[in-house]
C-alpha cells in the first residue's frame, strides 16, 4: 500500500530513522522504568542526603537520600503518560471545535470559528495558567488545563483541513445524497485528515510535554508525593549550588524526550509531504579562450556558441549563434523548454549559479561579456555598459518590482547608481521616462507603489525603466505574456515606436509566433536549446524550411478558424532537456524524418536565411492559407 | 494620502482607514472576550472559591462577610457590570491574602516584567536578524551545506529548550561555576543578563532561521533579479532590496513569538525570583488569591493583546500591500 511504504520510507531516512529509535527508546522507557525502578528510586538513605555523584548513586541523591538517577527514569512514565493525555484531550477538543462548522451549520459554526480565532492570538502558557486556575493545582487539573490550551492551535489545524476535504466532490455528493452531516464527517472527511492531524499532534506531544515540565516545575501540576521530570527539577532548583545534576539531569531527559516527538513528527511530515529540492553548488566557468570580436560596427550583440549548463548535467542552451545589429528587432520563438528564456538570461549576464554560462563568443557593443575582468576598475566599467546601455523587460510586471519601493524610487536608482545623478535629478529623469513610456499623470505615479499599478502600467514602467540611461539594446523576456491582449498590443507598439525614435535593438523572447511576426525584422527559432531556423520576419508566412517552424505556424487559429474547433498543436511532446536524443532531436515529432536524421543533428546552414534541417520544405509549395490552417 | 488604486473606479475608502477599523474592532471583541473570560473564571471553579482560599478552618462568618464583600451573592449579571464598571475606575479589587488593592501591586510588578520581555525581544532580534542574514547570504543557492547543516540543527535544539530549562542551565554554568552573574533577584545590569538570555535564545534561533528562509526567498524573487539586471553593485542589491523586504517578512513572523515571551516571563521569573508579575501569578494561583490572579490574567492578556496589535501597524507600515491584501 501506498501509504504504508511512505512511512517506510520516513524511517529510512537518517533522521527520521534516529527520532524513530530515539522515541521508542523514550516509550519502552516510560513502560518499563517503573516496574524495574520504583523500588530504587523511592527508597531512602539516610546516610547520603544530598550527595553529589558517586560510584553508588550515579547522580547522587536528593534532600531524603533517594536516587537521583533512577528519579529521573521512573518519572518518564507520569512524564509521559500525562503529557500524551493532554495532547490526546487537546486534539479532541480542538476536532470537536475545528469540525463545529460542518456539525452546527454556518451560524454556529462561525461563532465558534470567531472563538478560535480569538483564543488562538493568546500563548498556550497563558491559557495553561488561565485553565488552571479553574481546573485547580494538580496532575488532573494540568491534563485538563494543558489540553485545553492547546485546543485552539488544533482546532485551526482541523479547520484548514476540513475546509479543504468539504470543498471535494465526493463530499458534495454524499451532501446531495441526503448523508447526514454526522455521517458525513465521520466516514468522508475524519479519515481523510487523520493523517495530517497525527503528524501533527506527534510534533504538538513535544511541545506538550516541555509545557507540562513547566507547569509542574512551578508547582502547578503535579503534587508530591508523585513526581515527574518537572517537580524534580523544580525541588532540587534551590540546590543548584551544592547539586547541580539533580536539577540539570530531569532537564536533560525532559529535552531528550521533547526532541524525540518532535523530531519523528517532523520528519513524517516531511516525508509525507514534499521533498525539499536543495540545489547543488556550481560556478560560472569561463572559457580558456576569449577570440577577438571581428569588427562590425553595427553589431550591437554578438553571440557565438552559447552554451547554458545546470548540474545533472543539463544543457538546455547548447551552441546558440546569431548576431543583432542596431536598431534590429529579432524575436526568438520556440515552446517552453526550448531554451530561449535562457538565452535572453544567460545573454544578459543573469544566469545564477548554479547555472554556467560559456561562448566562444559573446560581446555587447563590442566589449565582451565573458570572462574575469583583470582589475576592479573594468569591472566597474563593464557594470557601467550594461547598466546604461543594455535594458531587460521581464515577463511577470507583476512579480519583477519590488513591492515595498516606490516606482520612482526603483526607476532612479541605476541612474544615480551609473550615470552619477543626484537624487533629484534621477527622479526628474524617472517622470520624464514615465512620460516617454506614456504612463498618464506621470509624476503622481512615480511616487506611488508598484501594487497601485495595473500590468500593463507596471510592463510599461519596466520598459522605462531600460530607458533611463541610452539603451542600445532591450533584451524582452515574453514581455506581453501576461497581459490582455489589447494591453499586448500597446506594449508591442511601445518597444516599436522606441526603435524607431532611438535606433535601439531589441530582442524579443516569445512563444507565441504571431507576436514576433507582427514586430519583428528577424526570427530566431529554437527548438531543444538550438536554433533550428534564422530567417527574416516577412519570409516567415511563405517561406519556412523547417518542419518544426512550419508546425508552429500551422498551430496558429486565425479568423477562418471556427470556434468550435479544438485548437491545433503539435503532436508529441516537447524533448526533455537532461535526454536529448542524438541526431535531430525534433526526429520523433517530424513527418519528414530521412535516414541521416537519427544519424547527426543537423548545422545551422545558410547565409540570410538558415536552416538546421536534413530535409528542409520547399519554399513555394505551400501557400500562407494552407500553412496557417494546417491543411495540406 | 492618495493611494487610489489603479483598477476599479468605485469610489475607494482610503485602505488605511479600513484597515484601522477592521484591526480596531477585532481588538474591541478581543478585549471583551478576555474581560468575559476573566470573570467567568472565578464562577467556573468548583466549589466557593472563598472557602477554597480562606481554608477549611475558616469561620462560616468570615467566608460569608468575604462573600458579601466580593458580591459573590448578586446575580451573575450584576455581578458582571459591577466587574466592568470598577474596572474602568481602576479597581481590580483587593487581594484576598494580603489586603492590598490588586492594581497596587500590578503597579509595584509591572515594570520588571515589562523591562524584562522588552530587553529580551531586543536581544533575540538582535542576535537572530544579523545570523539569520548572514547564513543567507552564505549558504544562498545550496552553498556550503555542512555550514547550513550546522546552523539548522544548533538553531533546532536551542529552539526545542523551553526557557526555563535554559535558565537552570544557564544559572548551573555562568552563576554558580563561572559566578559571572547572581543567580537571582533583580539588582544592577549584570543580574538582568541570564534571564533575559533565557527569555531570548529560543525565541532568537527560531527567528534566525525564519530569517534565512526569508532571505533565501527574497533571493528568488523576479524582483531581485530586477535590481540585479540594473546592475547594481551587489551590495546595493543586497542592502537596498533583498534585506529590507526579508527583513519585513521576519518582524511578522517575530511577532507571534513576542507573544510567546510575553508569557515566558512567567517561567523565567519563577527561575530566577525576578519581583514581577510572573513570579505573582504563580503565588497567587498556590495561595488561590482569586482577585489578584484574576488582575494579572488581565494584565498579560491585554499585554499581549497590545503587543498583536503593534506587530500588525508595523506590519502595515513596512510593507504597504499587506493593508490592502487582507481585505
Ligand atoms: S532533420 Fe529530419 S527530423 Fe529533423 S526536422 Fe529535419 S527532417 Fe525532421
Amino acid at each position: 500500500m501506498a501509504r504504508r511504504a511512505r512511512w517506510i520510507a520516513v524511517l529510512r531516512t537518517p533522521v527520521g530513522a534516529g527520532a524513530g529509535v530515539l522515541l521508542l527508546a523514550v516509550l519502552l522507557l516510560a513502560l518499563f522504568a517503573p516496574l524495574l525502578w520504583s523500588d530504587q528510586a523511592s527508597a531512602i538513605d539516610t546516610e547520603h542526603l544530598l550527595e553529589g555523584t558517586s560510584s553508588q548513586h550515579w547522580l547522587g541523591t536528593d534532600s531524603l537520600g533517594r536516587d537521583i538517577f533512577y528519579r529521573v527514569l521512573v518519572a518518564s512514565r507520569t512524564s509521559i503518560m500525562l503529557a500524551l493525555l493532554a495532547t490526546a484531550l487537546g486534539v479532541l477538543a480542538g476536532l470537536v471545535l475545528g469540525t463545529a462548522p460542518v456539525l452546527l451549520g454556518r451560524r454556529a459554526g462561525r461563532l465558534t470559528t470567531a472563538l478560535v480565532n480569538i483564543a488562538v492570538a493568546f500563548p498556550g502558557l497563558l491559557l495553561a495558567l488561565f485553565f488552571a486556575v479553574i481546573f485547580g493545582v494538580g496532575a488532573k487539573g494540568a491534563v485538563l488545563a494543558i489540553g485545553l490550551a492547546g485546543a485552539p492551535a488544533f482546532a485551526r489545524l482541523t479547520q484548514t483541513l476540513v475546509a479543504g476535504i468539504a470543498e471535494r466532490d465526493f463530499v458534495a455528493a454524499a451532501r446531495i445524497a441526503g448523508v447526514g452531516r454526522f455521517r458525513i464527517l465521520l466516514r468522508h472527511i475524519l479519515p481523510n485528515i487523520a493523517e495530517p492531524l497525527v503528524v501533527n499532534a506527534t510534533i504538538g506531544a513535544g511541545g506538550v510535554l516541555l509545557a507540562f515540565a513547566g507547569l509542574s516545575f512551578l508547582g502547578l501540576g503535579v503534587q508530591p508525593p508523585a513526581y515527574d521530570w518537572g517537580r524534580l527539577m523544580g525541588e532540587s532548583l534551590n540546590g543548584i549550588y551544592v547539586h547541580p545534576a539533580a536539577a540539570l539531569a530531569p532537564g536533560v531527559a525532559v529535552v531528550i524526550a521533547g526532541l524525540a516527538f518532535n523530531l519523528f513528527g517532523e520528519a513524517v511530515a516531511k516525508g509525507l509531504g514534499v521533498p525539499a529540492l536543495v540545489g547543488p553548488r556550481l560556478r560560472t566557468r569561463t572559457p580558456e579562450t576569449v577570440p577577438a570580436a571581428p569588427v562590425d560596427d553595427e553589431a550591437v550583440l554578438v553571440v557565438k556558441d552559447l552554451r547554458v549548463s545546470f548540474p545533472g548535467p543539463i544543457t538546455p542552451v547548447r551552441g546558440v549563434s546569431f548576431t543583432i545589429h542596431k536598431g534590429e528587432i529579432v524575436g526568438v520563438v520556440g515552446e517552453s523548454g526550448s531554451g530561449k528564456s535562457l538565452t535572453a538570461l544567460a545573454v544578459a549576464q543573469l544566469i545564477e549559479p548554479p547555472g554556467q554560462v560559456e561562448a566562444a563568443e559573446l560581446s555587447f557593443l563590442g566589449a565582451p561579456l565573458l570572462g574575469r575582468l583583470a582589475d576592479r576598475g573594468s569591472a566597474a566599467t563593464r557594470r557601467r555598459l550594461l547598466g546604461t546601455s543594455f535594458a531587460m523587460v521581464f515577463q511577470d510586471p507583476m512579480t519583477s518590482f519590488n513591492p515595498t519601493k516606490r516606482i520612482g524610487v526603483q526607476l532612479a536608482e541605476g541612474a544615480r547608481e551609473h550615470q552619477g545623478l543626484s537624487r533629484r535629478q534621477a527622479m526628474a529623469r524617472a517622470v520624464d521616462r514615465l512620460r516617454a513610456v506614456r504612463v498618464p499623470a506621470a509624476g503622481r505615479r512615480a511616487r506611488q507603489y508598484p501594487h497601485e499599478f495595473s500590468g500593463g502600467m507596471r510592463q510599461r514602467a519596466m520598459i522605462g525603466m531600460g530607458l533611463m540611461g541610452a539603451p542600445a539594446l532591450i533584451v524582452a523576456d515574453e514581455p506581453t505574456t501576461a497581459l490582455d491582449v489589447t494591453v499586448q498590443r500597446q506594449v508591442l507598439r511601445l518597444l516599436e515606436t522606441i526603435r524607431e525614435t532611438d535606433d535601439v535593438a531589441v530582442l524579443l523572447i516569445s512563444h507565441d509566433i504571431t507576436v514576433v511576426a507582427q514586430v519583428c525584422d528577424r526570427v530566431l527559432v529554437m527548438y531543444a536549446g538550438r536554433i533550428v531556423e534564422d530567417l527574416p520576419a516577412s519570409d516567415l508566412a511563405t517561406g519556412a524550411r523547417h518542419p518544426y517552424t512550419r508546425a508552429l505556424l500551422a498551430a496558429v487559429p486565425d479568423l477562418d478558424t471556427p470556434l468550435d474547433e479544438p485548437l491545433a498543436v503539435i503532436p508529441g511532446r516537447p524533448v526533455d532537456p537532461s535526454a536529448f536524443p542524438t541526431g535531430c532531436a525534433y526526429r520523433v515529432r517530424c513527418e519528414f524524418v530521412v535516414e541521416s536524421c537519427s544519424a547527426k543533428d543537423p548545422e545551422l546552414v545558410g547565409a540570410d536565411h538558415r536552416v538546421a534541417c536534413w530535409n528542409p520544405q520547399g519554399r513555394t509549395v505551400l501557400g500562407i492559407e494552407s500553412i496557417r490552417t494546417g491543411q495540406r | 494620502m492618495t493611494t487610489a488604486t489603479a483598477v476599479g473606479s468605485r469610489p475607494e475608502i482610503n485602505p488605511w482607514v479600513r484597515f484601522a477599523v477592521r484591526r480596531l474592532s477585532r481588538l474591541v471583541v478581543s478585549v471583551l472576550a478576555l474581560l468575559s473570560a476573566a470573570f467567568l473564571m472565578i464562577h467556573l471553579i468548583p466549589g466557593d472559591p472563598v472557602r477554597s482560599a480562606l481554608g477549611p478552618a475558616a469561620p462560616k462568618s468570615l467566608v460569608d462577610a468575604q462573600r458579601e464583600s466580593l458580591g459573590l451573592n448578586d446575580p451573575l449579571w450584576e455581578q458582571y457590570l459591577h466587574f466592568l464598571q470598577h474596572l474602568f475606575t481602576g479597581n481590580l479589587g483587593t487581594s484576598i491574602t494580603t489586603g492590598l488593592p490588586v492594581s497596587d501591586v500590578i503597579r509595584d510588578r509591572l515594570p520588571a516584567t515589562v523591562q524584562l520581555a522588552v530587553a529580551a525581544f531586543l536581544v533575540a532580534v538582535l542576535i537572530a536578524l544579523p545570523v539569520g542574514l548572514a547564513m543567507g547570504v552564505l549558504t544562498r543557492a545550496g552553498r556550503r551545506p555542512r555550514a547550513e547543516l550546522g546552523f539548522t540543527s544548533t538553531s533546532v535544539v536551542l529552539a526545542a529548550i523551553p526557557e526555563f530549562l535554559l535558565a537552570v542551565g544557564l544559572v548551573y554554568v555562568f552563576a554558580v561555576k563561572l559566578q559571572w552573574f547572581p543567580v537571582a533577584g533583580r539588582g544592577n545590569v549584570a543580574s538582568y543578563v541570564l534571564p533575559v538570555l533565557s527569555l531570548a535564545i529560543g525565541p532568537a534561533a527560531v527567528l534566525a532561521r525564519i530569517c534565512r528562509v526569508e532571505l533565501l526567498a527574497v533571493l528568488q524573487t523576479d524582483y531581485l533579479r530586477t535590481a540585479r539586471a540594473k546592475r547594481l553593485p551587489a551590495t546595493a542589491v543586497y542592502l537596498r532590496h533583498a534585506l529590507p523586504n526579508a527583513v519585513t517578512a521576519t518582524i511578522t513572523l517575530g511577532g507571534l513569538l513576542l507573544g510567546g515571551m510575553v508569557a515566558g516571563t512567567v517561567l523565567v521569573e519563577n527561575v530566577f525570583g525576578w519581583p514581577g508579575l510572573g513570579s505573582t501569578i504563580v503565588s497567587s494561583i498556590l495561595a488561590k488569591d482569586y482577585p489578584l490572579v484574576q488582575g494579572v490574567v488581565l494584565v498579560y492578556g491585554v499585554g499581549v493583546l497590545l503587543v498583536n496589535l503593534a506587530v500588525d501597524v508595523a506590519l502595515a507600515l513596512l510593507d504597504p500591500r499587506s493593508t490592502i491584501r487582507e481585505s
